[in-house]
């Protein structure tokens, strides 16, 4: 089981107190109505699905409630970082080289 | 009492303290800290089991958790029979009671023997190639039989009685494994202060120092020291020392599963404790100390029962004092067979021969062994051993060939070496590496916070073990927190060392040989079957597994892994590293069902949700139906009714006078705020800024891709405040998808959503007479048509309590649904319930529900729409507004699939004999005569006996559905094909004049 540090609640909590909700950084765009067939193909159903780094989002269910990013590494599982839904991607991991 | 093979002044047990047991009806003599398998040697039995392929008489390989063969039946009571209980790790107490498996009529005697003279039939993937045809036969005849004759027990057919707990704890460090290593490195963690948790699967700590006699550490014997050292640790109020606990599984993060047997050794567990214990342990640090397993040697026959490691005639010896025979032969390729020859022969066991297949070792044990006068024999290989339910000879060679001879033994003793374990540092997802020199894996790459210690890191030797495992427990402490102990490193006196050995066949299965050398004893692949894998095109170490089973049985391949992937890499000419290992998964030994799941079984396997006027129902005998984790009441039968009666009669009555139905469990979600209604906007098709306070609607959820996700009816309570239900299923999942959106797509908008679902009991209240029947008890609130019209909604009271009254209708008649606090519930129930009476109304359940609104073509979510369903699809596009701009689905609704035509639409279908009731879920097709496979054009979502119709009713996706009214339509079944009418899909007052009626 894994333990997730929960950006509001600051704590490592396990992983039975959450729920993944996908992969993160996708915005609805304001104009969706007016959206191309390729935008919205690109919006709504191409994932990354990298081996490796993903940026995911995470909703902490069974405690404060809310909805927040992470980083994850697809390949060991280990959670590098996770930040506030609404933070930019973050330029620079912790423990990347560069 | 004394038995046969019990040497006095041998062995830790004390003899005062007897114990009886029976073996397939034998009674025995034991001593209490036998475990089975050391109280049967001593009295001489080493038969206990047929194989599971060949039934091949087997007896005891080793003395721990490794065994492969000596699996038992152990039973308690009916319901109580354990089976592939390990012998060898099954604690005696006085009265068990076991029995040998996959035997009849008897374990001298097993009929299914004779699958070892056809055993040709039998090799490598014979499953896969033998019984191929005909192909009914496999289903009903040759997987019976092959089951049933390689069973290994008998399942208990009565439901278990034990009851297992289950703890989650946290420690800084964890060490795995109680023997030198595990200890030292706890000792060392211990003395910082950190929580510390030792585990060993053993009933006594000691790990090998159980058989190495010639261990001495802080001027004490070996087992001596780490007895006082167990006890020290359990003396600290930072430590929880835990024995006989198994840690079954690695997992991520330093999540580890142990499995505590709490009581499978006591005579008589009562109820009061458990049978096991699971831990959940998260831990900073953990220290891998599982030490190392001795590997047999491959030859022919070497399943005889007295054929077994080394290492395990030693713990016999020197822990329990029983010899494992009184002629004993040893086969060897390392030096560790020489110390348990040395110990036997001092416990004045006559030794027949050492034969080591080593040209010129050279050593102290090798030096004691000949001045004690044991005839050794190197550069030589044991190629056969004689005998069938017991070993009787062994046929000794030249290695490379020539004369044999053979010498009569009882037991014959071996060792290829040791394996170190990896098992939890493999699954801990650390790479192991191969190291050449040593011609084993050991850790290599970490994944985890973790270190492997002692032997199941390679290392050599007690000095260098106890060095690296308290240097690793001190680091371990100090990486999480721990402060600087005393350092009070064990020191050793006295130790033994050996490595090296082989790997792979022995010379006596040779290439090419037809014999039966068991490389896994458990799963019955022989060398031969390893080779013919290769040769059949297996060249990955994964397909040689699946193919011929080597690992697969419950031992995992602990003895047998090493042995067959080096036959596997001999027979591709490649080198073992280049073979690769085969994954090591949980767990790692069996774990019993029972301690997985623990409490939750029976009531409390799922929670139950019970609505406020369960208790009412219960007492009026409603059957219940389970939605969700909700108990719904279904329907209500009076006397002599069956289902059909009860539901004819509910739903006729509700259209003549009124019914009271439970709608608690609908979900009610509120949205208040500055931009709630800006949020409905957005989340919903309709329109909402201008509906009016007091009205409600019918609002239709999307998804992005534009189907329907849910749908309910929305009260605006304030310009603020809107009460929103859902769908019973859905409520969870809306609240999740409001949440999401308001949390990360549209945080600019001022809104709370709160779940409401279980602030309020629902009682509707539908028929002509309804509001007759609510009016006299609800204060506050006119209920004229003029003043509360369908679709709207008021506060006030009901019986004195808080009430949001809605006027809505899922029947099409008049209809009201009070909401109520729910601790008042049940009360308003009750009074609305005489109020009701007096007008002959019924309570009505699920299923009347369901044919009420069907009688009206009301969709119900999930079941008329399966996520694939438009708006449009479900005739619902009036509630799309038209001329908003945003709300989630709206793309997804002009996607050119979703406005292509002949999508499938919801209509109404009706049968040309009203009498026949469609099934829900049934195909249907335009033309019942084309070939098949027919070209099915929809389906039947919901479909009923409407008394109130006389006839029945369903509705149906159907492609081009609304183009197709009054056309006749087929459904296929097994006994017929039943010719439809698409329809509309209302049948009962089409104009919805009843809604006022």
């Amino acid at each position: 089981m894994l333990l997730i540090r929960c950006p509001y609640c600051e704590e490592e909590r396990p992983e039975l107190e959450f729920r993944n909700a996908g992969e993160a950084h996708i915005a609805r765009s304001a104009n969706i109505a007016g959206e191309s067939d390729d935008d919205f193909e690109k919006f709504f159903f191409i994932r990354a699905n990298p081996k490796g780094i993903i940026y995911e989002r995470w909703r902490h269910i069974h405690g404060c409630a809310r909805f927040f990013n992470a980083v994850r590494d697809t390949v060991t599982d280990k959670f590098v970082m996770t930040y506030k839904a609404g933070e930019p991607k973050p330029a620079k991991l912790p423990g990347a080289a560069k | 009492m004394s038995a046969a093979f019990r040497i006095s002044g041998a062995g830790r047990l004390s003899q005062a303290k007897t114990a009886s047991f029976s073996f397939d009806g034998q009674s025995y003599s034991g001593i209490e800290g036998d475990t089975l398998a050391s109280a049967l040697l001593a009295n001489g039995v080493h038969l206990v089991g047929r194989s599971f392929k060949y039934h091949r008489p087997r007896g005891f390989l080793s003395a721990g958790a490794e065994e492969p063969n000596a699996l038992v039946q152990i039973v308690r009571d009916d319901a109580r029979k354990t089976p592939n209980v390990r012998a060898t790790v099954q604690e005696l107490y006085d009265g068990l009671t076991a029995n040998s498996q996959n035997r009849w009529p008897s374990l001298a005697f097993d009929v299914g023997a004779v699958n070892d003279i056809a055993s040709p039939m039998f090799s490598a993937g014979f499953y896969y190639k033998t019984f191929m045809w005909p192909k009914w036969a496999w289903k009903d005849l040759y997987e019976p039989k092959i089951r049933a004759a390689a069973g290994l027990g008998v399942s208990p057919e009565k439901p278990d009685p034990d009851h297992y707990a289950s703890r989650y704890a946290h420690c800084e460090v964890l060490v795995l494994g109680g023997g030198a290593a595990g200890i030292a490195a706890a000792l060392a963690a211990a003395e910082t202060g950190v929580r510390v948790i030792l585990a060993d699967e053993q009933a006594e700590f000691g790990g090998s120092l159980r058989f190495e006699s010639g261990a001495k550490i802080d001027g004490e014997n070996g087992y001596a020291w780490a007895q006082s050292a167990i006890g020290k640790l359990k003396a600290m109020g930072n430590v929880r020392v835990l024995s006989r606990t198994t840690a079954f599984g690695y997992y991520s993060q330093n999540f580890v599963g142990l499995v505590e047997r709490v009581s499978d050794h006591l005579k008589n567990p009562g109820h009061d404790l458990a049978r096991e214990r699971l831990w959940q342990v998260r831990a900073s640090r953990v220290v891998i100390a599982t030490g190392a397993i001795e590997r047999h040697m491959v030859f022919a026959n070497n399943d005889r029962p007295g054929v077994m490691l080394a290492s395990a005639a030693r713990t016999y010896l020197n822990h329990y004092g029983v010899a494992v025979g009184k002629n004993v032969g040893v086969y060897t390729a390392n030096d560790s067979a020489y110390a348990a020859a040395i110990d036997l022969k001092k416990a004045g066991v006559n030794i027949a021969a050492i034969v080591d297949l080593r040209d010129n070792p050279t050593g102290p044990v090798i030096d004691e062994a000949r001045a004690l006068g044991i005839e050794i024999n190197f550069g030589r290989a044991v190629v056969s051993a004689g005998g069938k339910l017991r070993v009787s000879s062994m046929t000794v060679q030249p290695k490379n060939g020539g004369g044999g001879r053979t010498i009569p033994v009882d037991a014959i003793l071996m060792s290829a070496g040791w394996t170190p374990s990896v098992h939890l540092f493999s699954q801990s997802r650390g790479k192991v590496a191969f190291n050449e020199e040593t011609r084993r894996f050991v850790p290599g790459t970490y994944a985890q916070d973790c270190v492997s210690v002692g032997a199941s890191n390679g290392t050599d030797g007690l000095d260098a073990t106890i060095d690296e495992a308290y240097a690793a427990g001190a680091k371990a402490a100090k990486d999480a927190g721990g402060k600087a102990g005393k350092s009070a490193k064990p020191k050793v006196d006295a130790g033994e060392s050996w490595s090296r050995g082989m790997l792979g066949a022995a010379p006596g299965a040779g290439p090419g040989t037809t014999v039966k050398a068991f490389v896994d004893f458990q799963n019955d692949v022989t060398a031969k079957d390893i080779r013919q894998a290769v040769h059949e095109g297996m060249h990955s170490i994964e397909h040689v597994k699946r193919f011929t089973t080597n690992g697969m049985a419950t031992d995992q391949g602990k003895t047998s892994n090493m042995h067959g992937l080096a036959i596997a890499a001999e027979e591709l000419g490649k080198p073992i590293p280049a073979v690769g290992l085969t994954t090591f998964r949980a767990p790692y030994t069996p774990v019993t069902f029972g301690s997985i799941v623990g409490h939750a079984r029976g009531a409390l396997f799922d929670p139950t949700r019970r609505t406020a006027t369960h208790g009412w129902a219960a007492s009026q005998g409603a059957v219940f139906e389970d939605v969700g984790h909700w108990k719904r009441a279904w329907y209500f039968p009076k006397a002599g009714e069956d289902m059909h009666k009860a539901v004819d009669r509910e739903c006729v009555t509700v259209r003549k006078t009124a019914g009271l139905f439970d709608a608690s469990t609908l979900g009610k979600i509120e949205v208040v705020g500055p931009d709630a209604a800006k949020f409905m906007e957005l989340l919903y098709t309709n329109p909402w800024e201008k509906l009016e306070t007091g009205r409600c609607r019918y609002g239709i959820m999307l998804r992005e891709d534009g189907f329907i996700y849910d749908d309910g009816v929305v009260g605006r309570l304030a310009p603020d405040r809107f009460h929103v239900t859902t769908t019973t299923g859905g409520a969870p999942r809306v609240m999740n998808h409001m949440e999401d959106y308001l949390q990360t797509e549209f945080p600019h908008l001022n809104v709370w959503l709160t779940s409401i679902t279980e602030q309020w009991a629902v009682i509707a209240v539908q028929g002509p007479k309804s509001r007759d029947i609510i009016a006299p008890l609800v204060e506050g609130i006119d209920m004229s048509d003029e003043a509360m019209p369908h679709m709207s909604v008021r506060e006030g009271k009901i019986c004195g309590v808080p009430t949001r009254l809605f006027r809505m209708s899922f029947t099409g008649e008049r209809g009201f649904e009070v909401n109520v606090p729910a601790d008042y519930g049940e009360a308003v129930w009750e009074a609305l319930w005489t109020e009701g009476q007096k007008h002959g109304a019924t309570a009505y359940g699920t299923e009347s529900m369901h044919v009420l609104r069907a009688e009206k073509g009301y969709i119900i979510v999930g079941q008329d729409t399966d996520g694939t369903v438009t708006p449009n699809d479900a005739a619902l596009d009036w509630a799309v507004g038209k001329k908003k701009t945003d709300f989630v689905g709206i793309r997804g609704l002009t996607r050119s699939d979703l406005v292509a035509k002949g999508r499938k639409q919801l209509v109404g279908l009706k049968t040309k004999d009203p009498k026949v009731v469609l099934e829900e879920g049934a195909q249907i097709v335009a033309d019942p005569k084309q070939p098949i496979p027919m070209k099915m054009i929809g389906h039947v979502t919901s479909s009923y006996w409407s008394e109130n119709c006389g006839r029945s009713i369903a509705l149906a996706l159907v492609a081009g559905g609304r183009d197709r009214m009054g056309e006749t339509l087929y459904v296929p079944m097994p006994n017929g094909t039943i010719e439809v009418e698409v329809t509309g899909m209302v049948f009962v007052d089409e104009k919805g004049e009843r809604l006022n009626g």
